[in-house]
């Protein structure tokens, strides 16, 4: 479980995180929503220490992240995987090698080892015959996928995904949020995913933790968010015409 | 606020320093990065340096033939000059300001463009020291290649040169190789590859900076690129006059 606790973030004069405190548990796909700017990626970043807290905690199954030093972080995020908004992957490396690279940097495996697992991975987010190719030759659900492979080839704990399904096609997007779901459940990780899909909010929300100017608004699951009376809330689901049409 | 800019960059710089010079994670990818960095940072550039090389010290001894009207000063002279200019001044200096552009741009533009699409966020995610794993390759092969690229350099100019006045007939090749030999020292073949040092871990460190600090997007990107190369020459330069006060002086 990764926990959060009264977590203060501020940019200069902007202060963008207000008294933050939440819970995300292991084996469920928690989700991060939100309107633009409302501080979802601040908060994951925050999370995953690429930002430092002015103020709070941030504990990975009882570990103080924020109160680590670097060695002791670096075993920590061995132990985490991340899927960025625009995939991250090498360009200057192949397929193979963007997903072989964390067990080049941080294990002793032999080549055949690494590419047995590299090869056990792509074959699990479904690419076959794309080792060879660069990110460039890849279309946008592809790079997803291999981002994902790279973020699962160390067995992680912890997976966060910043806003998967952006720049994807709603089919697309789909199979990145089951694909994300799946692996969730098989490997019993604790998943954070940051989005405004509200079809992903739909499908895949074990445990939804709804963000307003910098504060926890609403947490509840998929199954409650349809008929909460916020304000807010609702401004945010039934934000598009197709979900006020469904509403009528 | 103007003031402090300056002293917050050293600042900033000296930080990231601290990072880039620790051990490498892991020693077979370092030497990977090393000999991939060599090879686009050094060999790269043999024959832009080599061209311009060429070229230049042909420029040095006809100017300086030209400017030779005094009866009591043999023509020797050209060769000698042509040798002082070339090994002192111009192989360091002005080949490493020519190296700042062209393998300064190309740090400050690769690592920040690394910066604005999340792949450094990717590798310090991973726990890998991203300014080490990043920087650390691109000094150390500036630093190993530059003085051979340097002393390519001298050669080629002094080839140049002798090239020049075969051509015009200005000097002949007799006069014009006993000048290049005459009153050596080789104490200015130790000052120029000082200089090319210190040149080189300049231009691949306030490279890698302006690179790493960047943020935003593609204009950033080129902004961070242009930076690089306006900061890393006048840094050059700078040193150049201090290393010539110490070495020289």
């Amino acid at each position: 479980m990764i926990e959060g606790r009264n977590i203060e973030k501020s940019f200069g004069e902007n202060h963008v995180l207000h008294d933050i405190s939440c819970r995300f548990h292991t084996g469920k796909t928690n989700l991060i929503i939100g309107q633009s700017g409302s501080g979802k990626t601040v908060l994951m970043k925050c999370l995953v220490g690429l930002f430092e807290v002015d103020s709070g905690q941030v504990l990975y199954d009882n570990r103080n992240f924020a109160a680590m030093n670097i060695e002791q972080r670096k075993m920590i995020r061995q132990e985490l995987g991340m899927l960025f908004q625009g995939a991250a992957l090498f360009d200057s490396m192949t397929v193979e090698e963007n997903v072989m690279f964390p067990l080049n940097m941080f294990t002793k495996k032999s080549k055949e080892e690494k590419l047995e697992r590299v090869n056990f991975v792509l074959k699990r987010v479904n690419l076959i015959n794309t080792n060879r190719l660069m990110p460039s030759e890849l279309s946008g659900g592809m790079k997803k996928r291999v981002a994902i492979a790279r973020a699962i080839v160390m067995n992680p704990r912890y997976l966060f995904c910043d806003e998967p399904n952006s720049g994807l096609d709603p089919q697309t997007s789909s199979v990145i949020d089951i694909l994300i779901q799946e692996l969730t459940y098989e490997y019993g990780i604790t998943t954070i995913i940051n989005t405004h899909d509200m079809n992903s909010v739909l499908s895949i929300g074990d445990s939804i933790e709804f963000i307003y100017s910098g504060r926890i608004w609403w947490s509840g699951s998929k199954e409650e968010i349809l008929h909460m009376g916020n304000k807010e809330l609702n401004e945010f689901v039934f934000g598009t015409e197709l979900t006020k049409r469904l509403r009528e | 606020m103007i003031m402090f800019k300056p002293i917050s960059t050293i600042g900033s710089y000296v930080l990231l320093m601290k990072r880039v010079f620790t051990r490498p994670q892991k020693g077979k990818i370092f030497r990977q990065q090393l000999f991939f960095e060599i090879d686009q940072l050094g060999l790269d550039s043999i024959g832009f340096v080599g061209f311009i090389s060429i070229f230049m010290g042909a420029v040095v001894a006809i100017q300086t033939a030209y400017n030779i009207d005094n009866p009591f000063i043999p023509m020797k002279m050209v060769g000698w000059t042509t040798r002082q200019s070339v090994i002192l001044e111009f192989s360091p200096t002005v080949i490493s300001l020519i190296l700042a552009g062209k393998v300064g741009s190309r740090i400050a533009s690769q690592i920040g463009t690394m910066r604005v699409t999340e792949q450094i966020d990717a590798l310090e995610i991973m726990g890998v020291n991203s300014a080490n794993y990043l920087i650390l390759p691109k000094v150390v092969a500036s630093i190993l290649i530059n003085p051979v690229l340097i002393v390519f350099s001298m050669w080629l100019g002094i080839i140049g040169g002798w090239g020049a006045m075969l051509s015009s007939r200005l000097v002949t090749s007799h006069d014009y190789i006993q000048g290049i030999r005459v009153d050596f020292d080789s104490y200015i073949i130790f000052y120029a590859l000082t200089k090319t040092l210190c040149f080189a871990f300049i231009i691949a460190t306030v490279s890698g900076f302006f690179g790493y600090q960047t943020q935003g997007g593609a204009l950033e990107v080129g902004q961070a690129s242009t930076k690089a190369v306006v900061i890393s020459s006048i840094v050059i330069i700078m040193f150049n006059l201090v290393l010539t006060q110490l070495l020289l002086g």
